[in-house]
């Protein structure tokens, strides 16, 4: 088999390992759009906050230190003790949701019946809000994200693939991790949305918020589990993409990257999130390693928005995305 | 009634402007966003410092100095911002920290007669003073770092790099890309190779970059990385198991925080330096009195000693050697940001300098003049063990390839001259 071929090989399977990261911070965008039509531009900066709040708690981080030292004169920094990776999941959770009912009770519940546009510029809002407050909680260092999570190239793939092509594939042990954790993560969410009292309460809101609170639905109810929920994506998503590269504000720019995957899976389809982050993901890398090297590289941020443009102009709704039909 | 009023508003004038004697330093910092993890100890290393020579010596020839600091987010417009909100408090030289903001602020600044400060970033050719009169990049700059790491390159390879392959990761960004010319002159010359495979903002995602490398096995990496792009090339290297030892980072991609993520796997990783690592010198003795324990640090204290906290204080000690060089030239204590421009042209670090301030070969030694504003180029290689969390300066500051810079330099400075008609001014 030529070489070059492959070495494609190989870069397909990173891209499709690639697009479960990007499909993961999808995901998060995907819950809330379908439960509330909120697109939610503090997905990402929630990743992040999630992500801090677990390392922060697990190293024993006293939150606030900063604002504490300062208005007390004091110098307490650390609690002095570790909290297993587990326990701090848990506790990470937690917090979630409580910014979940914060969100719904003191930004959203204000906003019922306004315009989307007004929504969206509130959830701008709220991710600045948020990344400010991470900020003051837990300090803007980069910190190490150790929970345990194997990387590096994983050996059997190696040595197989050696057998088979006389070269050895790489593929990232924590690849391989996250996406048998978005397996779970989607088959979970479906069944919760399937077979579950609140899932179908929530499938009720997402399709008609009068007729949802006519049959006794809370909506506040609904709203704040939905965004619990997506606070857990999110914070898995940060568990993913934190352990790559150390918790830091630029884990928020991670929300960039599901953008393109959204706009070509639809906004209201969680099978459409995993297969538009696929298709993203192996989509780029291809385009990077067979014409990134003739026009200088670089090409996988502009051509992921490409792919994503090229979907739109042909299924404005997306791969998976409900149609609307409006009736004069 | 009127009287009343007019001292009431002379007093609010007096209470506002800086106190006459201050010696201002403007720090243009960036505390918050994507990039606060590397602007924060710059900050605080640059603000203890001159905490310590008012603490300790009540300031600098006797005029106490006063930092300014207005953060920039790391963000152009911002830094402009705080250029022109700080420019009339008296500020003597800026340290923008952005090479976007150095690009913005150097006609303002000439115009403003400020001198700007650009340590390692910035315009490189702003070393030619003959156009860039009040733009200085001491010690060292770009270029000097990519021939600083080609010749530590040859040394440890015998002097001989013809058939080796050499590959630049880069941040895809003006800044990134500065290193490239050079690299292809120093290619020509020694017969390597040059690979050069851009990483895009913000750098998260660079699996691409790196099959790349395992696949074509280049023998040595280089990299012009900064904020996530650092931390994830470390690790992306760590994962195919590239040897960290052939993997050399610029200046900007070797702080503690860039290697910590990647735990072990990092240990061998190095880095180009030009200034020394740690805290064992004995001004850090007396910043521990003066500043750490008497609670006046600019931070928490938990920066001290690390890579860019010793990079801010250097910065502010080589701009207090500028200053107490601007009085002595200008024969008064309360100089002007026009004597501090003559003071850094005029400077000189030598080691027996920098041994009477406590920082004995914590940077190279150089001198500045009317045509030099880059000093004597001289860069070293540090590098890092994951075990002890420790850099260790290997290899000590050498002399960088100016045949090869000094044309480049030249090219660069006359176009900007030409284009801005500015006049020779230094024969």
């Amino acid at each position: 088999m030529p070489d070059q071929l492959i070495f494609a090989m190989e870069v397909f399977l990173n891209g499709l390992m690639a697009g479960v990261l990007y499909a993961l911070v999808a995901l998060g965008f995907v819950l809330i759009y379908k439960a509330s039509g909120i697109f939610n531009y503090a997905q990402g900066v929630m990743a992040l906050f999630a992500a801090m709040t677990l390392v922060g708690i697990m190293n024993g981080q006293v939150p606030f230190a900063h604002l504490i030292n300062a208005i007390f004169g004091t110098h307490v920094h650390y609690f002095g003790w570790n909290v297993p990776a587990l326990v701090a999941i848990v506790l990470t959770m937690g917090v979630m949701v409580l910014l979940a009912w914060c969100v719904q009770r003191f930004v959203m519940r204000h906003l019922v019946g306004q315009e989307p546009i007004i929504l969206f510029m509130a959830t701008i809002g709220l991710a600045y809000f948020l990344e400010g407050v991470a900020d003051l909680m837990w300090g803007s260092e980069i910190k190490t994200l150790d929970v345990g999570l194997p990387q590096g190239i994983n050996l059997w793939i190696d040595e197989s693939t050696f057998n088979i092509f006389g070269y050895g594939f790489f593929i990232d042990n924590l690849d391989i991790v996250a996406t048998v954790i978005a397996a779970l993560l989607v088959a979970a969410l479906v069944a919760f949305s399937q077979y579950t009292k609140q899932g179908r309460a929530m499938r009720a809101v997402a399709d008609d918020h009068q007729a949802a609170l006519s049959v006794g639905i809370s909506l506040n109810f609904i709203w704040v589990m939905v965004w619990s929920v997506a606070g857990f994506v999110a914070l898995v998503a940060g568990i993913m993409w934190g352990t790559k590269s150390g918790v830091q504000f630029s884990l928020s720019l991670i929300a960039l990257k599901a953008l393109p995957v959204l706009m070509l899976g639809g906004f209201t389809s969680i099978p459409g999130a995993i297969v538009g982050g696929l298709i993203i993901g192996v989509g780029e890398k291809l385009f990077e390693f067979a014409v990134g090297p003739l026009v200088g590289g670089a090409t996988e941020n502009w051509f992921a928005y490409v792919l994503a443009l090229i979907f739109l102009v042909f299924r404005p709704q997306g791969l998976f995305g409900e149609k609307i039909i409006e009736r004069v | 009634m009127k009287k009343q009023l007019a001292t009431m508003a002379l007093g609010a004038l007096m209470a506002a402007g800086p106190a006459m004697a201050d010696l201002v330093f403007p720090s243009l910092s960036y505390r918050t966003g994507p990039y606060a993890a590397g602007g924060i100890p710059f900050a605080d290393g640059y603000a203890d410092y001159f905490t310590l020579l008012n603490e300790r010596d009540g300031g600098i020839g006797g005029v106490p100095a006063k930092v300014i600091e207005c953060e920039t987010g790391y963000n152009t417009e911002k830094g402009v911002e705080c250029y022109e909100s700080t420019k009339g408090e008296g500020a003597l030289v800026y340290q923008p920290l952005s090479t976007g903001i150095t690009y913005q602020l150097i006609p303002k600044t000439t115009a403003d007669n400020i001198p700007m400060h650009t340590m390692g970033y910035g315009r490189t050719s702003a070393k030619n003073g003959d156009v860039f009169s009040h733009t200085f990049n001491y010690p060292a700059n770009y270029w000097d770092g990519a021939s600083g790491a080609i010749n530590y390159l040859l040394e440890e390879n015998g002097g001989d790099l013809s058939g080796k392959k050499i590959a630049l990761v880069y941040h895809n960004s003006a800044y990134g890309k500065e290193p490239i010319r050079t690299l292809e002159e120093l290619s020509a010359k020694h017969g390597f190779e040059l690979v050069a495979l851009p990483v895009d903002h913000p750098g998260q995602e660079q699996k691409s970059q790196w099959l790349q490398i395992r696949r074509d096995r280049p023998d040595f990496v280089l990299m012009w990385g900064w904020g996530v792009m650092n931390q994830v090339a470390v690790q992306e290297a760590a994962n195919i198991r590239f040897p960290m030892e052939n993997f050399i980072g610029i200046w900007w991609s070797g702080a503690e925080h860039d290697v910590m993520p990647a735990g072990d796997a990092a240990n061998g990783y190095k880095a180009l330096t030009f200034h020394n690592v740690g805290s064992d010198y004995p001004l850090y003795d007396d910043l521990q009195k003066y500043v750490i324990d008497a609670g006046k640090a600019a931070g928490a204290g938990d920066q001290v000693g690390t890579v860019l906290y010793n990079r801010g204080l250097y910065a502010a000690m080589l701009a207090a050697e500028a200053a107490k060089k601007a009085q002595e030239i200008s024969g008064k204590a309360d100089i002007t940001s026009g004597d501090m421009r003559d003071g850094m042209e005029a400077l000189e670090m030598t080691e027996e300098k920098m041994a009477e301030l406590g920082l004995p070969n914590f940077g190279p030694t150089f001198s500045v003049s009317c045509d030099n504003h880059g000093g004597d180029a001289l860069v070293g290689v540090t590098q890092w063990d994951a075990a002890s969390k420790t850099w260790t300066l290997i290899s000590e500051f050498k002399p960088t390839d100016g045949d090869v810079i000094g044309p480049l330099v030249a090219d660069d400075s006359a176009a900007y001259a030409a284009e801005n008609n500015i006049a020779s001014r230094c024969n």
